[in-house]
């Protein structure tokens, strides 16, 4: 029996106006709330942090700018303008400052931002100067760490200079009981505390923090309420004047108290949504399982005939526009890395209740709708899929993929369930999972999950078994065995397993000095109120407050590494074509393909360092010269000759992703050099590491920081996406591809992994079309893949695209588990989604 | 037991997985080959010789056509088992004409339908009827044949033979109760006016069981690979007819009743 509606509904014309005022200007970066946190903290100097981020916080809630924007049915924006964003400078700030004069220009996510913004943002960063969780946490950093960082290895980029975010809150509990529950719970938990408590100080802190967080996000709503009020009074237009007084009652009533309609409920969860990016420049931050929470109030008011389902449509769809007006900025790099404006708000549709019946219901069909309505990057739509999922929720969620637009994600609940139970989340938990950012599963509303923890690059503990471990002058990895006198590739191998576990450890050193940081300056108390059991134990998320406690750093480039471990194995130990030393100088020249920078500058910095020992001191000048010189001296015929011969051996070589079994176990077994290493580390909340597998789109920024590799892969270019194959070397078609992913232990990376398919629309044409894209789905998981996503839109599109960007302002792609503005990429980022293979039917 | 009919041999030019053009589900199609006709238009000229050939492709030798054993093509085959079991899919057999080789067809058909695979042939039934009725409908589920002209003389001029063999096979393989679709590539100069169309769907029609006729619009993709095979390409003039066209064609021949698309 069939208990959902699964047919189209129309869009109302509200939709592409909201949607055309979202986008008629470049994002500005707003002062406001980085100038009331430092008058509050100015303020409060001296109290218990926590107590001073909960009055920073209603401070906020109280000053803060509010805005109604034109036509909106739900209301509440943390920027005058839309798309706007606030900034943090708790957490860092120098990168801003230094990007003031650039970041409108900057390719990848540009901002516009006032010389009065500059101004009074340059006043407020002269009192974080050495208060900022980044600095913290650059004290507990190791040496050996920071070094490691420098050479790139690792970069926890993400955290150590924003908010954590990677969290859903219990946002049914809000809907439910209202803030003012909420503040009655931890009023009963303070009331309980003996001030002869052990823990009372810590404790009593933290909840009256709590409280008047929860209080400040009433107070904010009463605001919005008497703003819409007023607007009402003065509105010509009848219909609209009618909207603002209903939009008055909804924000007088939620999130203070118990929503009673699907309306208020909407309303509800909007406030929550965009106070906690409010409260911290985390991104990530996930709505989850709407579809779940939010389908009480859609069935009492439909059995009640209160609503119609246009109208339901409706309300979803202004908040899907408005999870597009939130916004942040990032420094340049991380900018590349996180392409597209996108703040990973993923919102999951469909899979099990805790019990494991399916549970798609209206609902989950009006969020894919939503997203056809709309077409936009935000939110990150996910569905969830399992044996007892209904086929017709499938097709729904292909017809959206097959609009082009990157959504939704397709997640196997067959082995995200039993992944999450094997780190000790318990069966309901686990089957109520929701995804996080990406592709991380997660508890919600109970686990601080660290699920975007750092990226660690596989290559470059490859790259490093080749010179012992040395690098740019520097003893930078392990000393591992001398390459001259390897014997055997285990030997390789083994160097490259200790290689990789090093600098797993100092990454992990890393993490727990960013978490120290975070839990010292930045706990949060809004977000605590909302995450099991940070009131129970009256501990905030960051000091361990939360039932499940991780921290996922993702392993990338495992389809290079893979490739490039079996050429050295084949060429050198077995075939004997070449030695490892000759291999080292050939990827020293690039397989005289053009020398990279990065080995300009070492090249220079050897011959400056032997003329000195010689008794010649290089002064810039000269250096510049020997640079000219390295950079221009051509290889000779005869070497070019052989890497070309190299080149053409590599290239016969069978490749990781074309279904060749053997293979695929090998790099199975490369990807543990990763995921089995991290597993025994723990971090400060007292929580495991777990590892994910995908590199969001760092897989760009962070090739260009990788010299060429022994897979045939040149110097600076872009290392693989997600757990897919290298881009060109799946020749075997989609089935091969997905077959040899599956081939991976995908329940050991239990952060998640990403495979990202492309397709040409005509795949899916026809009801037929969408059918066999279904199966193929369900073909990879029934292999046990974890995820996969599709990018639809034909190469000449994408082309066309770039060469008028103009034409394609909305143009949205798939990027790496998430949709981005294509025009809004770097450059390199489009030409390597262009240039992935195209998988056609 | 091993199973006798794995052993044997015959000779292939391509096996293609993923395809969901050429019958139900997600399919792989293995192309034998070697074939009768040499219609003008073909796009796998290099389908047509039973001679191992080499094609100069992008620039490089590539060696067409290899002789391979049953056992060897259903490894292969069953590559994409997970795929075929979700989509109801399975092995499609095309070529050149599959029926040049009937024992090696045979073959290929009844490894498939051990495995439980749906099976397909893509044929324009230029063999004795004896040979398709008593080694290939046994283990077949859906024909797909080719009917490209009504006419006999126009058909001998753009194919090489005559089409009585055809026709003749059709009414034939229809009565035995054999699930057919009958195709029409739609080639301009040839067969794309709407009373040719028209009269190849009369016929499909008056087959017994027939419900359903594909046209498949002319493409170009071929084009390059007659160059690399020394071959010239004769209809170099022609330009694939337009969406419209295909949809006036689909609208004329869906007069007689049949189902009739557009693509496979």
């Amino acid at each position: 029996m069939k208990n959902y509606y699964d047919g189209d509904i129309a869009r109302s014309p509200r939709i592409a106006r909201l949607i055309e005022d979202l986008y008629d200007h470049l994002p500005v970066i707003e002062a406001e709330r980085a100038v009331i946190l430092t008058e509050s903290y100015q303020e409060t100097e001296g109290e218990p942090v926590i107590i001073r981020r909960g009055k920073a916080f209603e401070k906020i809630c109280h000053e803060l700018p509010i805005t109604i924007r034109p036509g909106e049915l739900v209301v509440g924006s943390n920027t005058k303008t839309a798309r706007g964003c606030q900034v943090f400078p708790e957490y860092s700030f120098e990168w801003l400052e230094a990007e003031f004069d650039t970041v409108e220009k900057r390719s990848a996510d540009p901002f516009y931002i006032s010389d009065e913004t500059k101004e009074q943002l340059h006043e407020v960063y002269k009192y974080w100067k050495g208060k900022t969780t980044s600095e913290l946490a650059t004290s507990y950093m190791a040496e050996e760490t920071l070094r490691a960082m420098e050479h790139n290895i690792f970069t926890p980029g993400n955290y150590f200079y924003n908010g954590i975010g990677h969290f859903t809150v219990k946002y049914e509990e809000v809907l439910e009981s209202g803030f003012e529950g909420i503040i009655e719970k931890a009023e009963k938990e303070l009331h309980r505390l003996k001030v002869s408590d052990e823990d009372y100080q810590k404790r009593s802190s933290f909840l009256k923090a709590a409280i008047m967080s929860c209080q400040a996000a009433i107070d904010y709503a009463h605001r919005y309420a008497l703003l819409a009020a007023s607007e009402a009074e003065k509105c010509k237009d009848e219909v609209r004047k009618k909207e603002l007084l209903q939009i008055a009652a909804n924000c007088a009533r939620v999130p203070g108290r118990p929503a009673t309609s699907f309306y208020e409920a909407c309303q509800s969860f909007w406030f929550v949504q965009m106070l906690l990016q409010t409260e911290s420049s985390g991104h990530s931050i996930s709505p989850g399982r709407f579809d779940q929470y939010m389908y009480p109030y859609y069935e009492a008011d439909m059995k009640a005939g209160k609503i119609t389902r246009e109208f339901a449509q409706e309300l979803m769809d202004c908040i899907w526009v408005k999870l597009n007006d939130l916004n942040k900025c990032r420094d340049a790099g991380s900018a590349e890395g996180f392409a597209g404006y996108s703040l990973f708000q993923n919102l999951i549709a469909g899979g099990q209740d805790a019990e494991g019946n399916d549970v798609t219901n209206d609902l989950s069909f009006m969020c894919i709708e939503a997203s056809m309505h709309e077409q936009l990057p935000a939110p990150s739509l996910s569905v969830r899929v399992w044996n007892g999922t209904p086929d017709e929720f499938l097709i729904k969620a292909a017809k959206l993929t097959r609009t082009g637009i990157g959504l939704p994600a397709y997640y196997n609940d067959e082995v995200i369930i039993p992944a999450m139970m094997s780190r000790g989340v318990s069966l309901e938990d686990a089957r109520t999972y929701n995804i996080i950012g990406c592709v991380e599963p997660q508890a919600h509303g109970k686990t601080d999950g660290w699920h975007d923890a750092a990226f660690f690059n596989m290559l470059r503990p490859l790259e490093l078994v080749f010179s012992s471990g040395f690098e740019l002058g520097e003893q930078v990895g392990p000393r591992t065995a001398d390459i001259a006198g390897m014997k055997s590739f285990d030997e390789f191998y083994d160097a490259y397993k200790e290689q990789m576990e090093y600098f797993i450890g100092l990454m992990v050193n890393a993490d727990n000095s960013i978490d120290v940081a975070h839990a010292e300056r930045c706990p949060l108390p809004f977000q605590s109120s909302m995450i099991d059991d940070c009131i129970g134990r009256g501990k905030s998320l960051q000091e361990g407050g939360a039932v499940y406690n991780f921290t996922g750093p993702q392993g990338f480039g495992i389809a290079n590494a893979a490739d490039s471990l079996y050429a050295v194995k084949k060429l050198v130990f077995e075939d004997k074509k070449l030695t490892l030393e000759e291999f080292k100088e050939a990827l020293d020249d690039n397989f005289g393909k053009g020398i990279s920078p990065q080995r300009v500058e070492e090249l220079t910095a050897r011959i400056a360092e032997q003329l000195g020992r010689a008794g010649v001191q290089a002064g810039e000048n000269e250096i510049a010269v020997i640079a000219k010189t390295v950079r221009e001296t051509p290889v000779p015929a005869e070497k070019q000759e052989k890497y070309d011969r190299l080149l053409q051996w590599i290239d016969e070589l069978p490749k990781y992703g074309n279904d060749i079994e053997w293979l695929d176990m090998f790099a199975r077994d490369v990807a543990y050099t990763y995921t089995k290493p991290l597993e025994k580390y723990r971090n400060p909340r007292g929580g495991q590491y777990q590892a994910g597998l995908y590199p969001v789109s760092a897989n760009v920024p962070l090739g260009a920081q990788t010299g060429a590799t022994p897979d045939g892969r040149l110097a600076n270019t872009p290392i693989a996406d997600g757990v897919g194959p290298v881009q060109g070397k799946d020749v075997s078609g989609p089935t091969a591809t997905a077959n040899s992913v599956a081939r991976l232990d995908h329940f050991i990376a239990s952060n998640g992994t990403l495979f990202n398919q492309k397709f040409h629309p005509s795949a899916l044409s026809g009801i037929e079309g969408l059918t066999k894209f279904v199966s193929l789905i369900r073909g990879f998981f029934d292999q046990k893949g974890m995820h996969m996503q599709f990018n639809v839109v034909s190469r000449e599109t994408l082309l066309d695209a770039q060469a008028h960007p103009e034409n394609y302002k909305t143009l949205v792609v798939r990027v790496a588990g998430y949709s981005a503005l294509f025009t809004t990429l770097s450059r390199s980022l489009q030409d390597d989604i262009i240039n992935r293979t195209m998988q056609t039917f | 037991m091993e199973k006798e009919y794995l052993k044997q041999t015959g000779r292939i030019f391509d096996i293609q997985r993923f395809s969901i053009h050429d019958g139900p589900g997600i399919r792989t199609i293995v192309f034998l080959k070697g074939c009768a006709l040499r219609c003008k238009w073909c796009c796998n000229p290099e389908s047509q010789s039973y001679e191992i050939q080499t094609m100069i492709q992008n620039g490089n030798e590539k060696i067409i056509g290899r002789d391979v054993t049953v056992e060897e093509v259903m490894d292969e085959v069953r590559k994409d088992m997970p795929h075929y079991r979700r989509s109801q899919g399975g092995l499609t057999l095309s070529g050149g004409e599959s029926l040049l080789q009937p024992q090696f067809a045979s073959c290929l058909l009844q490894a498939a339908k051990d495995l439980g695979l749906n099976t397909a042939l893509e044929s324009t039934g230029f063999a004795s009827y004896e040979t398709i009725r008593d080694m290939i409908l046994p283990w077949l589920d859906l024909y797909l044949m080719d009917i490209k002209h009504v006419d006999r003389a126009k058909h001998k001029l753009f194919t090489g033979q005559s089409n009585e063999l055809i026709l003749e096979n059709a009414k034939k393989i229809a009565g035995s109760g054999q699930k057919l679709i009958i195709r029409v590539p739609v080639i301009p100069t040839f067969n794309d006016t709407p009373s040719e169309i028209l009269e190849i769907a009369q016929f499909a029609r008056s087959l017994k069981g027939v419900k359903q006729l594909h046209l498949l619009p002319y493409h170009r993709l071929g084009q390059d690979k007659y160059d690399g095979l020394g071959r010239e390409y004769t209809l170099e003039h022609i330009e694939p007819p337009s969406n419209e066209h295909m949809e006036m064609l689909a609208g004329v021949a869906r007069t007689t009743g049949l189902h009739v698309q557009v693509g496979g």
